[in-house]
């Protein structure tokens, strides 16, 4: 499934949220997505899910506008993953929400097949032992999980996840990527990721843009994006990036560039 | 290094214990469990019933009623003496299936209205139809220019008013970025407008027609017959199978609007779609009982409480949790003070008041 994106512009009423993004998303590539706090990654995500319409441009999946395929066809083939939220969902089963994501897939009834393979996607990530736990007790970083199983169970080519990590303490936030990770290769899919921490952007994904005020302000890999001077022009922060041996780079926050500033002023 | 991988491994494998079988098996025990609440509902209304047919002035046993109720059916296996066979049919019957079709109705609309809007307040009583279909009964009633005694003008105008309310709430449901929020806060806003337009009529209206419009808006079975029950019960006959169709999408809706649409729900598609139902069905019920509140709030609750949120078997039970509230609630009117008969809308709001709260003390419902 090849993702192309066109001269895409959104607006909320007076303010322009996405200015003229134009990117593609390669078959059985994993794509993230870095900048400040609104520069309009959700943004960005939601529009390619098609739950934002945006003012200008075009999505094309395989080819098609995304504009004319039904929800219903849009959840055939893309699988979206929202922020979590300590919200309470009114009362159920693990099985039974990830069995949600074969909505798109079933009629009325659910069958004894379609059971088996949530259960095979709840062992997937993981989370099997927590089938039949009610999902509002669970901790964020397994609501998290069901979350992502959901979307897998959907079989969609495309997963989109709007900063699956956000929430989560360190162990979680690996092992999450690790599983998006392993199920773009296994399954053969390709991932869209908005994400803050810039090491998980850069040790899981192929490629990153990087978003400044609604423009993509660089693109291309962990290596090429992420360099000392990048950070500091999107994000205004001096930052120390360790390039091992041709490794992922790994980047070490050394102080904000306005509280260097101010202090030179001070001084 | 060794040992690090092992560790990882270990974490990994921990709760592989667990086989598939062994989590289809409690699955399906859990299902099991929804379906036997279900059938063990199904009797217990059936046992209501007979309990209601059986109470009143003829005095009749249950087995008596039962027989009389089965005897026009199968009159090869079941005899009923002539006067068990008139007071059940005639007398008692048409109430009983009124108060059923009321019940199921009021539940499965609560149980929906609470599922789309997101809100566990919301029920037809909270949203503004009764209230709707109080002011068209009084306006009738008191300003119908003396055409007081004229039956279908009271329930026309019932019908109309609560469809009225209905179609400004699914007319905001349709505008641009309209969330549940706001459906809920206009219903309310509704619900004030007609109550204090109620009240303005009863205030100038003659004595005898406000005492005539309070009666009229406190529920009650008394205005039963058969051609009503006839009426009712093919709207929501008609409405559940409608309704039930859209079990999965009331599942999905439940994770937000977002997560919805990407799981490919139309959600304001089904947002306008269950309530245009569930209104039409709704007003073809209060049109002829007035406002019984309580039963739309509380029978949805207490299903889920017991049988959890999965629309499909949520939907036919607080139908029949709501009829046995009603029914039984029926029940307890006509024998606390008789021959006195007390509104049931009376008996749902004093009995559901307290169970809601015993509920709510005793376990907390996760969603409020």
């Amino acid at each position: 499934m090849k993702l192309v994106i066109k001269d895409l512009e959104f607006c909320y009423a007076s303010r322009t949220i996405l200015n003229k993004i134009t990117m593609e998303l390669r078959p059985s590539e994993m794509l993230g997505i870095i900048g400040p706090n609104g520069s309009g990654k959700s943004t960005l995500i939601q529009c390619i899910d098609g739950l934002l319409k945006p003012k200008m441009g075009s999505i094309l999946l395989d080819g098609s506008d995304i504009k004319y395929i039904s929800r219903k066809d849009m959840a055939k083939k893309m699988g979206y993953v929202p922020q979590t939220t300590s919200r309470s969902f009114f009362p159920s089963t693990v099985l039974d929400a990830v069995l949600m994501g074969r909505r798109p897939h079933l009629g009325w009834r659910s069958s004894d097949k379609d059971v088996r393979d949530v259960i095979e996607v709840l062992r997937l990530i993981g989370i099997e032992d927590l089938a039949m736990s009610d999902i509002n007790e669970l901790s964020g970083g397994q609501q998290q999980k069901v979350l992502i199983a959901r979307a897998i169970a959907q079989e969609p080519s495309v997963l989109l996840l709007d900063e699956p990590t956000s929430n989560l303490d360190i162990k979680h936030q690996l092992e999450v990527t690790e599983i998006i990770r392993e199920k773009v290769i296994e399954r053969n899919i390709s991932a869209i990721m908005a994400v803050h921490d810039l090491n998980l952007a850069s040790k899981y994904t192929d490629r990153i843009i990087m978003m400044k005020d609604g423009k993509i302000f660089d693109m291309g890999t962990p290596k090429s994006v992420l360099t000392a001077e990048n950070i500091r022009s999107v994000y205004g922060v001096v930052a120390e990036v360790i390039n091992n041996n041709g490794g992922s780079p790994h980047i070490i926050p050394v102080r904000s560039l306005r509280r260097y500033k101010s202090a030179i002023m001070g001084a | 290094m060794d040992m690090t991988t092992d560790k990882g491994t270990a974490m990994n494998t921990l709760n592989v214990d667990i086989t598939d079988e062994e989590i289809l098996n409690r699955y399906q025990k859990y299902v099991g469990r929804k379906v036997t609440f279900i059938i063990s509902t199904i009797f217990i209304l059936i046992l209501f019933a007979g309990l209601a047919g059986s109470i009143g002035q003829a005095k009749i046993t249950i087995w008596e009623a039962y027989a009389a109720f089965f005897a026009k059916f199968l009159p090869d296996y079941f005899t009923a003496n002539w006067l068990a066979e008139t007071t059940v049919w005639n007398l008692r019957l048409p109430r009983i299936a009124l108060g059923i079709v009321t019940g199921a109705g009021l539940g499965i609309a609560g149980c929906i209205m609470q599922g789309v809007l997101k809100n566990p307040l919301a029920s037809p009583y909270t949203l503004g139809i009764s209230a709707g279909a109080s002011f068209g009964a009084s306006l009738a009633i008191i300003g119908g220019a003396g055409i007081i005694g004229g039956q279908y003008l009271i329930i026309g105008n019932a019908f109309f008013f609560s469809m009225l309310v209905s179609l400004i709430i699914i007319g905001f449901a349709g505008r641009r970025g309209a969330t549940p929020e706001t459906m809920v806060l206009v219903g309310i806003a509704i619900l004030y407008i007609f109550s204090a337009g109620t009240t303005l009529l009863q205030y100038f209206g003659e004595e005898s027609a406000v005492v005539q419009s309070v009666f009229w808006s406190v529920g009650s079975l008394e205005r039963a017959s058969w051609s009503k029950v006839y009426i009712c019960s093919a709207v929501v006959a008609a409405c559940i199978p409608l309704l039930m169709l859209k079990s999965w999408d009331l599942n999905i809706l439940t994770t937000g609007d977002d997560s919805a649409k990407s799981l490919g729900v139309n959600v304001k598609h089904i947002r306008v779609y269950t309530m245009s139902l569930i209104s039409l069905m709704v007003a073809s019920i209060v049109c002829f009982t007035g406002t019984i509140g309580f039963i739309g709030l509380v029978a949805p609750h207490i299903t889920r409480l017991v049988i959890g949120t999965d629309y499909r078997y949520l939907i036919p039970a607080s139908g029949i949790v709501g009829a046995i509230l009603i029914v039984g609630a029926d029940i307890v009117s006509r024998n606390i003070i008789p021959p006195i008969i007390i509104p049931v809308g009376v008996i749902t709001a004093f009995m559901g008041g307290p169970l809601f709260l015993y509920l709510i003390m005793r376990r907390r419902m996760g969603y409020f």
